[in-house]
């Protein structure tokens, strides 16, 4: 199966910059967004959110509100069917309360209506009479025994005994003797760390237009990075079967993680189904920030036993990550990826899930990894600064590389990170000299990365070209990718093939698009569809000349008798077979369905110099290079900007991003101007060294790349503002006022 | 027999020992052999894990091969964003 | 609340559509006209997602009332090509790169294309200030900042 799937080779097609196929769509506004259709009587459905961060609920009247004309269906949480059991019944609670508030902005009740102001005012009509319960927003009370409890009765197996039933999970990872491990060390740092939730911040608020008819077939339009995990979500906690849904995604205006689940369409098709008319749903801005899925806040307690000249000899973190008011899994790769980077004897990382009042966690971006990665290499930088070592060759020191025991169990494959620290260390940017005020920031940063489940097909026209038709949305120009390696294997111009992303109905099931997959599995389904057609059209071929199949070989788009002994027979090309082939068989595709694995961890390593104004405590950035291993670059266009994009992400939540939670337990910022994202004149250019380390498991050596870029930012911005302002930095963001404090704290 | 890795906080179910041995060719069939041998590990299994087996994380693969000397480090279902 | 009659340009093609007193510019260009290349990421104009011209005047449509438009020339992203024609911004933006998503593209175009018209060379550190009123989430701005700067010195030399 996997590992021996990549073979080297000399590429026509992969590695070049070639037009993306959407690009024009998206340049003249032609490109169709979730918010974007429309559908003849049409209603507007909008949510009433609870202004109270947990409260109960003990009615909900909506006789007012059904009167008005122009309103044509009002639902609430009794509505439900209740067929949903696990995560389907968590996210059928988040999108429309059972019972209980349980965060600012949580949904209690949904309208669909004639026009928006009809909705509005049908909203203003509804009467809720809550009921006010204690809330919890910190984390760190969150923990704290006596805290306000969420839910009662979820308390996590394991969970440490001088911690609160809030607590929902617990895990641990590791290996060796830590005690030991700590004996040997001449140094050992003991440190606290916290990050703030973030939000994925994509420009576009989640959307969806839902058909629900009284046939029990719904068609259902929205911005989603998988529409068959909707049609499977939908379909669960309406009680429909999947083949009654269909899912069709439009282009998606960012997703990072925070698409990758469902806060409205569910509500959609209820209202739908009970109006008999397609109802819209878009979310505001407002909402976005409330109700849909920030990452999870942390509280990370880190032990690093060193010796003085560099060797780690053991490593011990416990991570608390809150995650809104449900349980979630995050802690199970932020403890496994916490010291995943290194080649320890000695290490554990334990992890707790803590609820609060606060909106149910989605993923961004490597989920977990970034929160647990900040706090470890913070404070190997710390030692190093304290032992007079540089950064970059105590990581060379420790790095993990082939042979290692992960700190998360399996041994490592060929693996990208040494030569990604020799690359930094010889970059002109690692000696480049700092001036007043200035300092240097270093870190490393890893991911998984997985495969999943895919359908492909790809259809061979009668003229010539090929169609590829594939279930995953396209968050970052994968269209393209998979064009190419259509076209490398088929021997095709590049343009000579389309790539379309189908809806639900069309195709087998596709996982989601996250886990940094798409290039890599779908593309792995994409080369075997190719073949698959090849073989097919070879076998044509050999039909046509009337020698034995094996007899054939594909070179450059063309047929070709294998060797002298075959035939002289005209090579024949892919069009010429295409035109033939109602004739000599029937249409011709390839297809593929696989789980795919095999999918390579990926490693990067971030550098910043960035200036401190000691008067403000403003930050500048003033240089940023990414390196990153991508396994192979189909386009190097989209890797930089995938390396480009998750640093800036970083950059973000490492000196500004955070919710801020009022003492009513409320969300103070709620919207752009003071959640504040980098913007253009935040920032310098991103530099990029791409290296390619193949992965095996992929036949041209595709590692994902989308989300290890967000990882090392936080660490490499902590470490800069430490240097640059001679105090060590332990919390994120790391706002002018916070720096200020560091400053006069000296 | 197949050498399991069990990760640390799942090792309350498997009366604290890191390693299990079982007789198994596949990747379901690893997990059925753990099942049988602690019953305890029956929650967080049907809850869904994945498993590195000789240094690839496979995600979730029923009839993936497994040797006898093979690596088997038994992880948690790998998540995405 | 009875409807306002609106009479406008727009892209250069005389328009008539009837508006609530407090629609927004925004909400008429899409849900009336079906133009629905501005987009609302927050409704704010915080994000600059909705960015068109007034009169030649770069604004955010969410901030403006459609009423406003009566009488004046509005153009959107859907007016930059002509044609076949793509306009060199868009171009640009293709050859570098300087999209991913996509959605703030169309805003991103307007304003790059407005301040280019106030200003043909300008430096990297004012096209970032420009823009700063822009919001990317996917590129880090790199790229797109190559391709403005690339696109004002082709249309320098045209």
């Amino acid at each position: 199966m996997a590992l021996d799937e990549y073979q080297k080779r000399d590429f026509k097609v992969i590695g070049k910059r070639v037009s993306r196929p959407d690009g024009i769509d998206k340049v003249t506004g032609r490109a169709l967004y979730g918010a974007d259709f429309y559908a003849p009587g049409m209603l507007v459905g909008k949510v009433l959110r609870s202004p109270h961060a947990h409260a109960k609920i003990n009615s909900i009247d909506t006789s007012a509100a059904a009167k008005l004309p122009g309103v044509k269906a009002i639902v609430t949480g009794n509505d439900w069917p209740g067929h949903a059991a696990g995560e389907a019944l968590m996210v059928q609670e988040n999108n429309l309360a059972m019972g209980k508030a349980l965060f600012d902005g949580h949904g209690v009740a949904a309208v669909a209506a004639t026009s928006p102001d009809v909705a509005d005012a049908a909203l203003k009509l509804i009467k809720v009479d809550y009921e006010l319960l204690p809330h919890v927003t910190d984390i760190a009370e969150a923990v704290k025994p006596g805290s306000p409890i969420v839910t009662e009765g979820v308390r996590g197996k394991k969970v440490p005994e001088d911690m609160s039933d809030n607590c929902t999970g617990y895990c641990a990872f590791g290996h060796g003797d830590l005690e030991a491990g700590f004996a040997k060390a001449d140094l050992i740092l003991e440190r606290t760390f916290k990050t703030s939730s973030t939000h994925q911040g994509y420009i576009e608020p989640h959307a969806c237009l839902a058909t629900f008819g009284p046939d029990g077939r719904a068609d259902l339009f929205c911005c989603t990075q998988g529409h068959y995990y909707i049609r499977q979500l939908c379909a669960e906690i309406l009680g429909l079967d999947q083949s009654s849904i269909r899912v069709t995604a439009s282009e998606i205006g960012g997703g990072f993680g925070g698409k990758t689940t469902a806060f409205i369409e569910p509500i959609a098709m209820l209202l739908s189904q009970k109006a008999g008319r397609p109802v819209k749903m878009v979310m505001t801005r407002d909402e976005v920030f409330k109700a849909t899925g920030p990452t999870v806040a942390s509280m990370s307690d880190i032990k690093i036993g060193m010796t003085s000249d560099g060797k780690i000899t053991a490593a011990e973190a416990l991570i608390r990550y809150e995650g809104g008011a449900w349980h979630n899994d995050t802690i199970y790769p932020g403890a496994q990826s916490a010291f995943a980077c290194y080649d320890l004897e000695a290490v554990m990382a334990r992890g707790v899930n803590v609820l609060t009042n606060r909106p149910k966690q989605a993923a961004y971006r490597a989920p977990g990894a970034p929160q647990s990665i900040y706090a470890v290499e913070s404070v190997i930088d710390e030692m190093c600064q304290q032992l007079g070592l540089d950064p970059i060759d105590t990581r060379l020191k420790n790095a993990a590389k082939k042979g290692t025991k992960s700190s998360y169990g399996p041994t490592y494959d060929e693996i990208g990170l040494i030569p990604l620290l020799e690359a930094a260390k010889a970059h002109p940017h690692y000696s480049a000299p700092l001036g007043k005020n200035q300092g240097r920031g270093f870190s490393c940063g890893f991911w998984f990365n997985f495969g999943g489940e895919t359908s492909v097909t790809l259809g061979i026209n009668f003229d010539g070209t090929a169609t590829l038709v594939e279930g995953n949305p396209d968050i970052g120009g994968s269209r393209a990718s998979m064009s190419m390696m259509a076209a490398e294997e088929l021997g095709i111009p590049y343009e000579k093939v389309r790539t379309v992303i189908a809806d639900t109905a069309s195709l087998g099931h596709n996982e989601v698009s996250h886990g940094s997959r798409v290039t890599f599995a779908v593309g792995l389904a994409t080369i075997k569809a190719a073949r698959a057609a090849i073989k097919e059209m070879c076998r044509r071929a050999a039909a046509v000349w009337g020698i034995d199949e094996d007899a054939v070989v594909w070179e450059d788009g063309f047929a070709k008798p294998a060797g002298p002994n075959a035939g002289d027979h005209e090579p024949m090309s892919l069009a010429e077979i295409a035109k033939n082939s109602p004739r000599t068989g029937g249409p011709i595709s390839g297809h593929h369905e696989v789980t795919a694995e095999g999918a390579g961890v990926s490693f990067g390593v971030h550098l910043c110099d960035l200036e401190v104004d000691p008067e403000t405590g403003a930050t500048e950035v003033k240089r940023y290079t990414v390196f990153q291993d991508a396994g192979k670059a189909i386009h190097p266009d989209y890797v930089e900007g995938q390396m480009q994009g998750g640093a800036v992400q970083g950059i973000g939540w490492a000196l500004n991003e955070e919710y801020i939670y009022g003492s009513d337990g409320r969300l103070q910022n709620a919207g752009f101007l003071d959640y504040r994202i980098p913007v253009a004149s935040d920032l310098p250019k991103i530099d990029t060294v791409i290296l390619e380390i193949p992965n095996p498991g992929h036949p041209y050596g595709v590692r994902g790349v989308g989300e290890t870029g967000i990882v090392p930012p936080l660490a490499a911005l902590s470490n800069a503002v430490s240097h640059a302002i001679g105090k060590r930095m332990f919390e994120l963001p790391m706002s002018p006022p916070r720096i200020l404090a560091a400053i006069k704290d000296a | 027999m197949v050498k399991v890795q069990i990760w640390g906080s799942l090792r309350s179910m498997t009366d604290d020992c890191e390693f299990v041995e079982v007789e198994a060719s596949t990747f379901k069939g690893v997990l059925d052999a753990l099942v049988r041998a602690h019953p305890a590990l029956k929650e967080q299994i049907d809850a869904g894990v994945s498993m590195g087996i000789d240094g690839l994380i496979v995600r979730e693969s029923w009839f993936y091969p497994v040797k006898p000397d093979s690596e088997v480090v038994l992880m948690p279902l790998m998540q995405g964003g | 609340m009875s409807n306002i009659h609106v009479t406008t340009k727009i892209n250069g093609d005389e328009t008539e559509f009837l508006a609530r007193a407090d629609e927004t510019l925004l909400d008429a260009l899409r849900d009336r006209l079906r133009l629905t290349g501005a987009k609302e990421g927050c409704g704010t104009g915080d994000c600059g997602a909705c960015s068109v011209t007034l009169d030649g005047r770069l604004v955010c449509s969410c901030l403006v009332l459609a009423a406003e438009a009566n009488g004046k020339a509005v153009n959107t992203v859907e007016g930059m090509a002509e044609g076949e024609t793509l306009h060199p911004l868009q171009q640009k933006f293709l050859d570098h790169a300087a999209l991913q998503c996509g959605i703030c593209t169309p805003g991103i175009l307007v304003a790059a294309k407005s301040l280019l018209a106030k200003n043909p060379d300008p430096t990297e550190t004012e096209v970032r200030y420009w823009l700063a009123g822009n919001l990317c989430r996917c590129t880090g701005y790199d790229k797109i900042i190559n391709a403005v700067m690339d696109a004002a010195a082709e249309m320098r030399r045209a």
